[in-house]
């Protein structure tokens, strides 16, 4: 600690920044440049996402047949927590914000992020995070359990693993509350001259409205945990019915967060689509105008929608009913977009390099795990599939084809502009067809699962779920091992540094200022100079 | 886009507070769950964190008063920082509308549910589920805090505070430092005075009214809602008197002074969720 307190000699500050950038591991710690710190989000992104997948693995390793073999049922429900609360914060969330520090502003042609500090300290709050959530493992009583919706009064029974996991999230939340302030402030006050908001890349537009839903939730989570902690160490009560409150507020205050939370990590995805698809169809994005207006009403909708997760709990009549219409609402805006992107591909000049493959793939599974949710949505038929694999197969296919597919067509969209360097085509392929078969083997047998009435979160289940469980026992160890080849692929770029040389437009279709502006790879400090967007 | 032309936006250089902000965060957050769980041990070290956070928020806040100062920063950053308080703002707007949201469905769902004829009959059935309440299974009889006393006298303090403040921003604009220094440390001893009354109120509530943070939703609501809102008039404080002391100091010019406005926003919106409190925790 002490080699970092004592070094201060940075009063010179000459904006110009030619001086004093630290190598090895300091020049990564003290980082202002947004494309170090989006690189670190990346990889912490990466980490997370195998630390979550060994779990998940372990949960489908315990669920290849009935009965109990590898772990017992308390530790189950630990890795079904941790799973869920790792991919969500761990992975999916830090992935996105990767992406936004490294292209926001190589896309609206500003020179850094607006708060280059805060930036650099948005990032190095998540591994503290992260150490404090996976540390709950090894203090006595395990890491948390009671589902990553951490539901009261089972968090208020759990040992110090639900203080660290609660300690975590705060954490975290403040991270992204810095995080979206930084990217919200970039885009409104950084854009280049001439570029309106009307013509900012998609990308940008989800992500502004992505920032905004998350200060306006991260909050109401960090209020949420903060009840739980004080009811489980000062006596309040919050969540406790003979003192008053009630457990299903914290579902309610859970959910406001909740609902919006998914959004905050389909709406980046949308964004990487709407650019992907474009530049592989040759074609401006369709009804560009009505994406904006679509992406503005899912966020409005995710604000009233939230007790749809809530349909069994015991609300009243007029309560579900005005959940689930306005819940199906959202399939309009969702369909807009859909459509729109059908349409972009129309009579294109169409070329299917992989960032397009994961964008087509993107499209249909997405749209599947869309109609699933349609599905549960009507309040009558979610009594039926409440709490089941039905659920478990719907959010892994939003998640997973959505969110991770996207993430993924970014990478392989963007890596020659990061690294200067063409990613394996071939490789690239076979990580796409491998992870979209492995993907519909592990989670498709899921929705046969939960229809066939089998619930989630349990380490045993009836012998008649064996064969499907089995089947996705055996995807999800396939779409495991497939993402090392994706990992392989990444480092032939970024450090084994292997490959055909990018140039600085290698997508003919791509016409944002990163592609047309800059040379692969962006140059560490770029759009010192503003470009004028006309 | 005059500015524009003129200079570049600021980027500051790699600096190394922000990892011992993590440290400290790091210290505080696992040496509180050590602490809650009953090793003592946890509380030195939430300590030594919260040292570590102070140190590294004034040393970094610090090189951004001397950038300020140095001049390196135009209407472009200004603007930047106008964008990055009001969110800040909003933030903390949500923060508190998850309590007040509780509050609500204490008062409106839950405990009137709790008295509502199935529970009554069947678990509690002398609960009648008027608020004030601690709920069906709280025994010890307690008093609700009246509003019009010290409460009231607070409402008056803050809101008062409100206009000093305006009047040293008034000085500030004018370039007239006495009456800036002068009404930003009579906004000062409003906030100090508010939070000695308000030390005086829970020792009131726990020594006279028996009304504790354990009792029930009532003490839930009252107490976590006036506390953290006092926690947030104490920050509030701090930042005035920073503010205070770079007045001494002789920094600030009449169009540029953002820090200085910023607490300002902050002061008022403390000031607005004091009234709601006033009316929904204290009142009504």
């Amino acid at each position: 600690m002490s080699a970092v307190i004592d070094t201060h000699g940075h009063g010179h500050t000459d904006h110009d920044g030619h001086e004093h950038h630290p190598s090895g591991l300091m020049r990564w710690v003290t980082t202002t440049n947004h494309k170090d710190i989006g690189t670190m989000y990346l990889w912490f992104s990466f980490t997370m996402l195998l630390i979550g997948g060994v779990l998940a693995l372990t949960i489908r390793a315990e669920l290849f047949e009935p009965g109990l073999q590898i772990v017992n049922p308390e530790f189950f429900n630990q890795l079904t927590t941790m799973h869920g609360l790792i991919m969500v914060f761990g992975a999916i969330m830090p992935a996105f914000v990767g992406f936004a520090n490294w292209q926001i502003p190589l896309m609206i042609g500003a020179p850094d992020m607006a708060f280059a500090r805060m930036n650099n300290w948005s990032f190095w709050l998540l591994p503290v995070a992260a150490l404090l959530l996976i540390s709950s493992f090894f203090v006595p009583g395990g890491a948390p359990a009671a589902g990553w919706t951490i539901y009261a009064p089972l968090s208020l029974q759990m040992g110090p693993g639900m203080d660290l996991g609660i300690f975590a999230l705060h954490i975290m939340g403040a991270s992204s509350i810095m995080g979206s302030i930084n990217i919200i402030t970039t885009i409104l006050n950084m854009r280049a001259p001439g570029m309106t908001l009307m013509k900012m890349p998609m990308f940008v537009w989800t992500w502004l409205i992505t920032a905004y839903l998350l200060i306006a939730v991260m909050p109401v989570l960090a209020g949420a945990i903060t009840m739980t902690l004080t009811d489980r160490h000062f006596g309040t009560s919050f969540f406790n019915a003979a003192g008053g409150g009630d457990p299903v507020m914290f579902q309610h205050i859970f959910w406001f967060f909740g609902h919006p939370e998914v959004y905050i990590m389909i709406l980046p995805a949308f964004g990487i689509i709407s650019q992907v698809i474009p530049a592989f169809a040759r074609k401006p994005l369709f009804g560009y105008a009505s994406m904006v207006y679509a992406t503005s009403s899912i966020a409005i909708l995710s604000f009233i929608v939230w007790a749809h997760h809530m349909f069994t709990v015991g609300l009243p009549t007029a309560g579900l009913l005005f959940f689930m219409y306005a819940t199906m609402l959202i399939a309009v805006p969702t369909g807009v977009k859909v459509f729109n992107w059908l349409a972009t591909m129309w009579q294109g000049s169409m070329t299917f390099e992989t960032p397009m493959l994961f964008a087509v793939g993107f499209i249909f599974v997405f749209t599947m795990g869309g109609f699933t949710g349609l599905m549960l949505a009507i309040m009558p038929v979610d009594v039926q599939m409440q709490d089941t694999y039905y659920v478990v197969a719907h959010f892994h296919y939003v998640l997973v084809a959505g969110s991770l597919f996207a993430i993924f067509a970014g990478t392989y969209f963007w890596i020659p502009k990061w690294t200067g360097i063409m990613y394996d085509e071939t490789l690239g392929k076979w990580h796409f067809w491998l992870s979209l078969v492995f993907f519909n083997v592990t989670f498709f047998p899921m929705h046969f699962l939960g229809l066939a009435g089998m619930p989630r979160r349990i380490p045993d289940y009836a012998s008649q779920f064996t064969e499907f469980n089995q089947i996705a026992s055996v995807g999800a160890f396939g779409f495991g091992l497939t993402q090392l080849l994706f990992l392989y692929i990444v480092l032939k770029c970024s450090v084994l540094r292997k490959g055909e040389k990018a140039p600085a437009r290698p997508w003919e279709g791509a016409d944002t200022l990163e592609w047309t502006h800059l040379p692969s790879p962006a140059p560490y400090h770029s759009f010192h100079e503003q470009p004028e967007v006309k | 886009m005059s500015e524009h032309a003129q200079r570049h936006y600021f980027v500051p250089q790699p600096s190394h507070w922000m990892i011992v902000g993590s440290f400290a965060l790091l210290f505080m957050a696992g040496g509180a769950a050590m602490w809650f769980n009953g090793a003592e041990l946890g509380r030195y070290a939430v300590l030594a964190g919260f040292a570590l956070l102070v140190f590294m928020m004034v040393r970094w806040f610090g090189d951004v008063v001397r950038e300020s100062e140095g001049g390196k920063y135009g209407k472009r950053e200004d603007v930047s920082f106008r964008w990055g308080m009001s969110w800040f703002i909003f933030s903390e707007v949500m923060f508190f509308a998850a309590f007040f949201g509780a509050l609500f469905y204490a008062r409106v769902l839950s405990v009137p549910d709790l008295g509502g004829l199935t529970s009554r009959e069947l678990l509690w059935p002398d609960f009648s589920g008027q608020w004030p309440s601690a709920g069906p299974a709280f025994k010890d009889p307690f008093s609700p805090m009246a509003a019009w006393g010290v409460p009231a006298l607070n409402t008056l303090l803050l809101l008062s505070s409100g206009v000093t403040l305006t009047i040293a921003h008034f000085g500030m604009l004018e370039g007239n430092r006495a009456k800036l220094k002068l009404w930003l440390f009579l906004t000062i001893a409003l906030g100090v005075t508010f939070l000695g009354f308000q030390m005086f109120e829970y020792h009131h509530a726990y020594s006279e009214l028996n009304l504790k943070l354990s009792t029930g939703i009532y003490g839930t609501t009252f107490f976590m809602l006036t506390g953290f809102h006092g926690f947030h008039v104490t920050v509030g404080v701090i930042m005035l008197t920073t503010m205070l002391f770079r007045s001494f100091a002789g920094h600030f010019k009449p169009d540029h002074h953002f820090a200085f406005e910023a607490v300002a926003w902050y002061w008022h919106f403390v000031d607005v969720v004091w009234l709601l409190l006033f009316i929904f925790v204290y009142w009504l």
